[in-house]
C-alpha cells in the first residue's frame, strides 16, 4: 500500500527527525481541505436495474431531494443511459452529483446485448479522461470528472436466486466499476426469507467470482464499521419520499393497510446503513479505487492495445516517448511509401496517356497524308483535263482563224470578180 | 531529543519550552434541515447509448452526510502523508542553513560543525539534498531540504544558475516518465522542487546582478520567494526602502515571484495575496539559540546592544514568513508547482518531441511537420 511505500522510502533516505517546537505544518490536511472545497467535489453514481424496480425512487430517498425524474416506458428496444448532473450543497461543500440510471433495462425479449451499453458507457467516461490525461495542453485540475464511482445494482426481490442477466451483468462490469448490490422493494420479503436470500446472492457471487466492492478496512477509525457492513452485503433497501406520521414525527415510509414500512428503521431495511456506507463513510474510498484501480487498469490496457509497451523485446525499459517516436517514425515511413507510389502511379498513367495521344496523333497525321495525296492526285487530273480543254480551245481557234482567212480570201476573190464583171459590163455601153 | 550543540553559551535543547499553539480543531458542521443547492435546467436527451443532461437540484430536505466527505478526505491524506521539497540558493555565509533549521525547528540542515571553513568551497555549484521525516499533530511530511553550495562563491558566477535549473528540470523529467507509464505507481513519489528560497544579501541599496539573473531565469520554472537574508543589519527605514527598492528592481525587469499575481484564482485571494506581495520580500534572522527575555525564552541572537528576537514581529519578519510558507500557503506551494510549472514543462517537453497522443497520432504528426 502506499503508506508502507512511503514508511520504507522514508526509512530508506530520510531520518526521522524529531521538531523540537511547534512549526505548523499540521494544518496541511486543513490546507488541502479548503482547496478541495473551494474546487467543490463530483460523485457519479451509476444505477442499473429493471425499469420499475425503484432506482429513481431510491436516490430521492437517499440524497433527500427530489430530481425531477419522468417514468419510463416498459418497451424501449434498446438499452439506454440517461445521465443527468446536480448541484449540491450542504454547509459549506459543493457536490456535483451525477446520476446515471438504465433506461429499459431487461426489458427486452433478446437481452444479450443489454450489458454491452453500460460496458460502453462506462468505457466512455474512462475514455474522455483518458484523452485529457494525454493531451499536450491539459487542465486535469479544472476537469469534471464523469467516471462512474459508484455502480448499485438492483436485484429483484424474488427470494430465489439471482437472474442471470444480472450476474452476467455483473461480470462484466466488476474489473471496471465499483459494484455495491442492494436488494430493492425489500419490502416485499420477509425476515427470514431475506437473510437466506442474501445468504444465496452472496454465495452465487462467489462461485461466478464476481467482485463487488469491498468496504475498505485498514483504516483503524473505520475498519470495524466497515467490516461489519461488509457482512450486510447486499443491502435490503426501501425508498420512499412520502411521509407519513408516526408517533409526534413526519418520517419517510411507505404506508400499507396493515402497516407502515419506515425507511429509515434499522429493522425495517437496510436503508441507513446503506447511506452510511455510501455516502458517510466511504465516499472518497470510492473515487479513489475508481481512479486508482479501475481507471489504471482500463489505462493499462488501452495503451497496451495500442502497442505500447513500457519494456521492450529485451527487457530494457522503453519510455512511452521511445515507443512513441518509433511510431511517428514508421507512420512517416508509411506516408512517404504511399506518396511514392502514388507518384509512380501517376507517372504510369501519364505515360500510358501519352502513348495514346500519339498514337491517335500518327493516325490523325496518316488519314491527312492521305488526303492531300487524293486532293494532289485530283488536282492533277483536272489540270489535266484543263490543259487538254485548253488545248482543244487552241486548235479550235486555230482552226475558226483559218477557216476565216479562207472565207476572206473567198470573198475577196469573189468581190474582184464582180468588180471586173461590173467594169465589164459597163464597158459594154 | 537531538543533542544540544555546544559552544561554551548556556544553550539547551529546545524542548517543549516554547509551547506548541494549540490548533483549533476545525468546527465540525452543524447538521442542517434545510439547505438550498444551485438549480440548473433539466434537459434530457436519452439516444444512443448514453444522454449528459443537467438536472435541478432542489431543496435538501434534511441531513444527508455530504460534508462528511471532508472529514474522509482529511483521514485519507493523514494516512498517505505528504511531500515537501525546498530548496535555498544564496550566497555562503547569508545563513541559509540556520535560516531552514530555525524555520522546521530541528537540525534539518547539516551545517559545518562550528562554522570552520574547512570544508572547501566548491568550485562549481553542486546540489545537496537531504530528506526527514517529520511529525507534527498527526501529520505525517517528508521534507526534502535541497541546498546549493557554491553559488554565486566563484569569480566568475556567468551560468551558475544552470546546474540548478537542470536539477529543477530533471525533477520534472523523473515525474513525467513516471507518469507516462503504462503500470503506474500508486503514488509517484514527488522529488519536483516545490519551493525555491532567494537569499539576497542585505546591501541595502539594490540587487546584484547575480540576484537578477537568477531569479530571470528561474522564475517560469519554479515558485520562488525571496528574502532578505541577516536583517538585523538593517535599520528600519533601510529595511523599507531597501524592500521598495528590490520589488521595484524585480517588477522592471518583469520578475514574477511566488505568489503570483497571474495565479491568483479569485478576487478574496487576490487581495489576501496583494499583502503579502506588498511585504515580500521578507526581511528575516535566523537562530536556533535560545535566551532568556522578560522571562521567556525566546530563539535569538544576542549582541552587544541588546538581543535580537527572531519570532518577534517587532524585530524581523520571520514569523509572518513562517506562517506564510507553512501554516498558509504551503499546500498551494505544491499546487502551483503541480498544476502550473510541471504543466508547462510537461507541454514543452512533449511539444517537442512531436506530442504524445496515441489516439489521433496522424493529426499530431501532422501539426509538427508544419
Amino acid at each position: 500500500m502506499a503508506t508502507s511505500d512511503v514508511a520504507r522510502q522514508g526509512e530508506r533516505n530520510a531520518r526521522p527527525l524529531s521538531l523540537s517546537g511547534h512549526v505548523g505544518f499540521d494544518s496541511l490536511p486543513d490546507q488541502l481541505v479548503n482547496k478541495s472545497t473551494s474546487q467543490g467535489f463530483c460523485f457519479n453514481i451509476l444505477c442499473i436495474g429493471e425499469t420499475g424496480i425503484g432506482k429513481s425512487t431510491l436516490m430521492d430517498t437517499l440524497f433527500n431531494t427530489n430530481f425531477e425524474n419522468f417514468e419510463s416506458s416498459h418497451f424501449e428496444p434498446r438499452v439506454k443511459l440517461r445521465a443527468q448532473t446536480y448541484d449540491l450543497q450542504e454547509s459549506n461543500v459543493r457536490l456535483k452529483l451525477t446520476i446515471v440510471n438504465t433506461v429499459g433495462f431487461g426489458d427486452q425479449m433478446n437481452k444479450q446485448e443489454s450489458y454491452q451499453h453500460v460496458v460502453d458507457y462506462i468505457d466512455t467516461q474512462f475514455e474522455s479522461y483518458l484523452q485529457e490525461e494525454l493531451k499536450i495542453k491539459r487542465s486535469l485540475h479544472n476537469y469534471h470528472d464523469s467516471r462512474i464511482h459508484a455502480c448499485l445494482y438492483f436485484i429483484a426481490p424474488s427470494g430465489h436466486s439471482l437472474k442471470s442477466l444480472d450476474l452476467v451483468t455483473m461480470k462484466k462490469l466488476d474489473s471496471k466499476v465499483n459494484i455495491i448490490p442492494v436488494i430493492a422493494k425489500a419490502d416485499t420479503i420477509s425476515k427470514s426469507e431475506l437473510h437466506k436470500f442474501k445468504i444465496k446472492i452472496m454465495s452465487e457471487l462467489v462461485s461466478n467470482g464476481v467482485q463487488i466492492y469491498q468496504f475498505p478496512t485498514d483504516d483503524e477509525t473505520v475498519s470495524k464499521i466497515n467490516t461489519a457492513m461488509n457482512g450486510h452485503l447486499p443491502f435490503a433497501v426501501v425508498g420512499s419520499t412520502e411521509e407519513v406520521k408516526i408517533g409526534n414525527k413526519m418520517v419517510k415510509a411507505r404506508q400499507y393497510p396493515w402497516g407502515v414500512v419506515q425507511v429509515e428503521n434499522e429493522n425495517h431495511c437496510d436503508f441507513v446503513k446503506l447511506r452510511e456506507m455510501l455516502i458517510c463513510v466511504n465516499m472518497e474510498d470510492l473515487r479513489e479505487q475508481t481512479h486508482t484501480r479501475h481507471y489504471e487498469l482500463y489505462r493499462r490496457c488501452k495503451l497496451e492495445e495500442m502497442g505500447f509497451r513500457d519494456t521492450d523485446p529485451e527487457s530494457k525499459p522503453v519510455s512511452l516517448q521511445e515507443t512513441y517516436e518509433a511510431k511517428r517514425q514508421e507512420f512517416l515511413q508509411e506516408l512517404q511509401r504511399r506518396e511514392e507510389e502514388m507518384r509512380q502511379t501517376f507517372v504510369q498513367r501519364v505515360k500510358e496517356k501519352e502513348a495514346e495521344l500519339k498514337e491517335a496523333e500518327r493516325e490523325l497525321q496518316g488519314k491527312f497524308e492521305q488526303l492531300k495525296r487524293l486532293h494532289m492526285e485530283e488536282k492533277s487530273k483536272l489540270d489535266e483535263k484543263r490543259k487538254s480543254l485548253e488545248d482543244e480551245m487552241s486548235s479550235f481557234s486555230k482552226k475558226k482563224a483559218a477557216a476565216e482567212l479562207l472565207q476572206g480570201q473567198a470573198f475577196t476573190a469573189n468581190s474582184n470578180l464582180k468588180k471586173d464583171k461590173d467594169r465589164k459590163n459597163s464597158g459594154f455601153m | 531529543m537531538h543533542t544540544a550543540v555546544s559552544r561554551g553559551t548556556a544553550v539547551k535543547s529546545m524542548s517543549e519550552i516554547v509551547p506548541p499553539e494549540v490548533r483549533p480543531k476545525p468546527a465540525v458542521p452543524a447538521k442542517p434541515t434545510h439547505v438550498v443547492p444551485s438549480a440548473n435546467v433539466p434537459h434530457v436527451h436519452g439516444s444512443g447509448a448514453a444522454g449528459q443532461g443537467s438536472g435541478g437540484g432542489s431543496t435538501l430536505l434534511g441531513y444527508v452526510g455530504i460534508d462528511t466527505i471532508i472529514e474522509q478526505m482529511r483521514k485519507k491524506t493523514m494516512k498517505t502523508g505528504f511531500d515537501f521539497n525546498i530548496m535555498v540558493v544564496g550566497q555562503s555565509g547569508l545563513g541559509k542553513s540556520t535560516l531552514i533549521n530555525t524555520l522546521f525547528k530541528s537540525q534539518v540542515s547539516r551545517r559545518s560543525s562550528g562554522w570552520s571553513r574547512d570544508e572547501k568551497i566548491p568550485k562549481t555549484v553542486e546540489i545537496k539534498s537531504v530528506s526527514h521525516v517529520i511529525e507534527e499533530g498527526g501529520v505525517k511530511m517528508k521534507l526534502t531540504v535541497i541546498d546549493t553550495p557554491g553559488f554565486g562563491d566563484q569569480i566568475n558566477n556567468e551560468n551558475c544558475w544552470e546546474p540548478i535549473s537542470k536539477y529543477i528540470n530533471e525533477q520534472y523529467e523523473k515525474f513525467l516518465k513516471e507518469e507516462v507509464n503504462i503500470a503506474r505507481k500508486k503514488r509517484i513519489p514527488d522529488t519536483r522542487v516545490h519551493c525555491c528560497l532567494y537569499f539576497i544579501s542585505p546591501t541595502g541599496h539594490s540587487l546584484r546582478q547575480l540576484d537578477i539573473e537568477f531569479m530571470k531565469h528561474l522564475s517560469r520554472t519554479v515558485n520562488i520567494i525571496p528574502v532578505i537574508a541577516k536583517a538585523d543589519t538593517l535599520t528600519l527605514d533601510e529595511k523599507t526602502e531597501f524592500k521598495q527598492k528590490v520589488r521595484k528592481e524585480l517588477e522592471v525587469c518583469g520578475i514574477e515571484f511566488y505568489p503570483q499575481k497571474e495565479f491568483d484564482e479569485d478576487q478574496e485571494d487576490k487581495s489576501d495575496n496583494d499583502k503579502i506581495r506588498e511585504t515580500m520580500p521578507f526581511a528575516v534572522v535566523g537562530s536556533d539559540k535560545e535566551y532568556q527575555v522578560n522571562g521567556k525564552r525566546v530563539l535569538g541572537r544576542k549582541t552587544a546592544w541588546g538581543i535580537v528576537e527572531v519570532e518577534n514581529p517587532n524585530h524581523c519578519e520571520f514569523s509572518l514568513m513562517r506562517d506564510f510558507l507553512i501554516r498558509s500557503h504551503l499546500q498551494d506551494l505544491k499546487e502551483v508547482t503541480h498544476n502550473i510549472h510541471y504543466e508547462t514543462y510537461r507541454a514543452k517537453r512533449l511539444n517537442d518531441n512531436g506530442g504524445l497522443h496515441p489516439v489521433s497520432s496522424s493529426n499530431d504528426t501532422q501539426e509538427s511537420n508544419l
